[in-house]
């Protein structure tokens, strides 16, 4: 499903962001990509969605390639990965329904279908009551669900999440966390970065690859078989949750 | 449907916005409208004074009558001329009468009519140098009956001087006056599209296809730029009716002139956005 292999990402004059970093995220698997600020995690989601370009090394994503796929093939990619931000990136103009209409809209979808899925998309992921409100009148929480909602207009088959929770109260963040693992349930493959290890060890269930300057340091699934390098303090807080 | 809807849908979401960019390209074409206006009517005024250029080719009198029809006909097939009149001695002298009052007792009292006939020359437009006014006056010159030739040789120079550097500065202010509506249209046009960079990343965001997100954008560049342009005529027309009621007669641009203003306000509207669009394309 995702296949990053002997990946490295150097940005001019700042060194490199990512170092020959290579896993497999297989389908309907659920994996924190955890570390630092800093450690890569957000560079990492961009190379899988091919905002960016590796320097060195693959990213084969649902059998598109990133040696192969061109700038004017990247949008049926897009259409197969859904990503969700930490700060939601919702159109502040448009309402919760409209926000996600767009997406269906701007894809090329039957203009007859498009507010019906919208509405079933929003009621998938508990909103439908609030299908007529602009983002500045909903919370946090619901916000991220209208853009979680956004991210599955077009039945991805993975699910890229970006420190989804980072703005986002307890409350919510559970709320959020238990949508990811229905839509993961379903068969959906969730990547989601994060910092917060506090949220990694309420989910032991979820496969942990952990970040440190750039490099994998850790990654539970090998950790388990002892296949990894020596896991940090957080490896360790979650491979006991 | 969608690209139309969208891109009309635009100018209701942020009519501030909209409308500012519109008049920000309806201004900027309003300088260059000024400036057209400006250089048509100089032109056609340097016209009018070119028009008045001419060869006066003065016979010796006793010249017999089938001499001077071939000369006229000979000089009438030149390509250069446009039509060649003849003068003869007596509408020579009643012309004077005419044109010189304060002689005409003089004119009046005369035994012999002094005057020679003439033929007077009058060459195409666009062939008015003073080199081919030279050429045709020394090609009229081998007629043994000619008596002198005259044709302002300073005067046709300056003119012609004048239209030189009068056309080297209206193209010059011309492509300044472009040049500078184009950078205030491709600055409107960004500032537009800068407002709307999230809309477009999150259409990359979610599998658009670049092409079907440049589109409604395009549509929205080219109603702005039209916009502008009808703006900028109104504006212009504006000032050359208050001018012509209330300074002096001058002429209107010619509608091709107008035309081809506000095609230019739409295409570099679409042109700009195209630009503009296309570096946060890039961006994602």
């Amino acid at each position: 499903m995702i296949k990053l292999i002997h990946l490295t990402r150097e940005f001019q004059g700042k060194g490199k962001a990512l170092d020959d970093v290579s896993f497999h995220v297989e389908k309907g698997e659920f994996a924190f990509l955890t570390g630092h600020s800093g450690s890569g995690k957000t560079t990492t989601l961009r190379l899988i969605h091919m905002a960016d370009r590796p320097t060195k090394g693959e990213t084969r994503v649902s059998g598109f390639s990133s040696d192969r796929t061109s700038r004017r093939e990247v949008w049926k990619l897009r259409r197969r990965v859904g990503y969700v931000f930490q700060d939601f990136r919702l159109l502040p103009r448009r309402t919760a329904l409209e926000n996600v209409a767009f997406a269906l809209e701007v894809t090329g979808a039957r203009s007859a279908g498009i507010k019906p899925r919208a509405q079933r998309l929003l009621t998938q992921v508990g909103l439908a009551a609030k299908a007529g409100s602009l983002p500045s009148e909903l919370s946090g929480g619901e916000q991220q669900r209208v853009a979680v909602a956004r991210a599955l207009a077009n039945d991805p088959l993975v699910l890229l999440a970006d420190e989804p929770t980072g703005n986002l109260d307890d409350r919510a963040t559970r709320g959020i966390m238990e949508l990811f693992w229905e839509l993961n349930a379903r068969g959906m493959a969730v990547l989601m970065a994060t910092h917060d290890l506090e949220l990694v060890r309420k989910h032991p269930r979820a496969r942990v690859l952990e970040l440190d300057q750039g490099k994998l340091v850790y990654d539970s699934t090998k950790a388990s078989t002892g296949e990894s390098g020596t896991p940090d303090e957080a490896s360790s807080s979650t491979a006991e949750g | 449907m969608y690209t139309i809807r969208e891109a009309i849908l635009a100018f209701r979401r942020a009519p501030l916005l909209a409308g500012l960019s519109a008049a920000m390209v309806g201004l900027a074409l309003f300088v260059v409208g000024l400036f057209s206006l400006a250089t048509y009517n100089l032109r056609l005024a340097l016209e009018s004074v070119e028009e008045r250029i001419e060869i006066v080719v003065y016979i010796r009198d006793g010249t017999r009558n089938d001499e001077i029809l071939l000369a006229r006909r000979e000089l009438s097939a030149l390509p250069e001329v446009l039509g060649v009149e003849l003068i003869t001695k007596e509408e020579a002298l009643d012309i004077a009468r005419r044109d010189l009052p304060e002689f005409g007792e003089l004119f009046t009292d005369l035994a012999v009519n002094p005057l020679p006939a003439s033929l007077e020359l009058q060459l195409r437009p666009g062939r008015r140098d003073p080199e081919t006014v030279a050429r045709v006056a020394t090609r009229a010159q081998v007629y043994p009956f000619v008596e002198d030739v005259q044709f302002g040789h300073e005067w046709v120079d300056k003119l012609f001087t004048l239209r030189r550097v009068g056309g080297l500065t209206a193209s010059v202010l011309g492509a300044a006056f472009a040049l500078v509506a184009a950078l205030i249209i491709g600055a409107a046009v960004r500032i537009a599209v800068f407002a709307r960079k999230e809309e477009i990343r999150i259409m990359q965001l979610v599998g658009a296809r670049n092409g079907f997100i440049r589109r409604p954008f395009l549509v929205e560049g080219a109603i702005t730029g039209l916009l502008g342009g009808l703006l900028a005529l109104a504006l212009t027309y504006g000032t050359f009716w208050v001018v012509y009621r209330y300074l002096f007669s001058l002429a209107w641009i010619p509608a091709d002139w107008a035309g081809l203003g506000l095609l230019s306000g739409t295409l570099f509207g679409v042109f700009a956005t195209g630009v503009a669009v296309r570096k946060y394309l890039r961006e994602v």
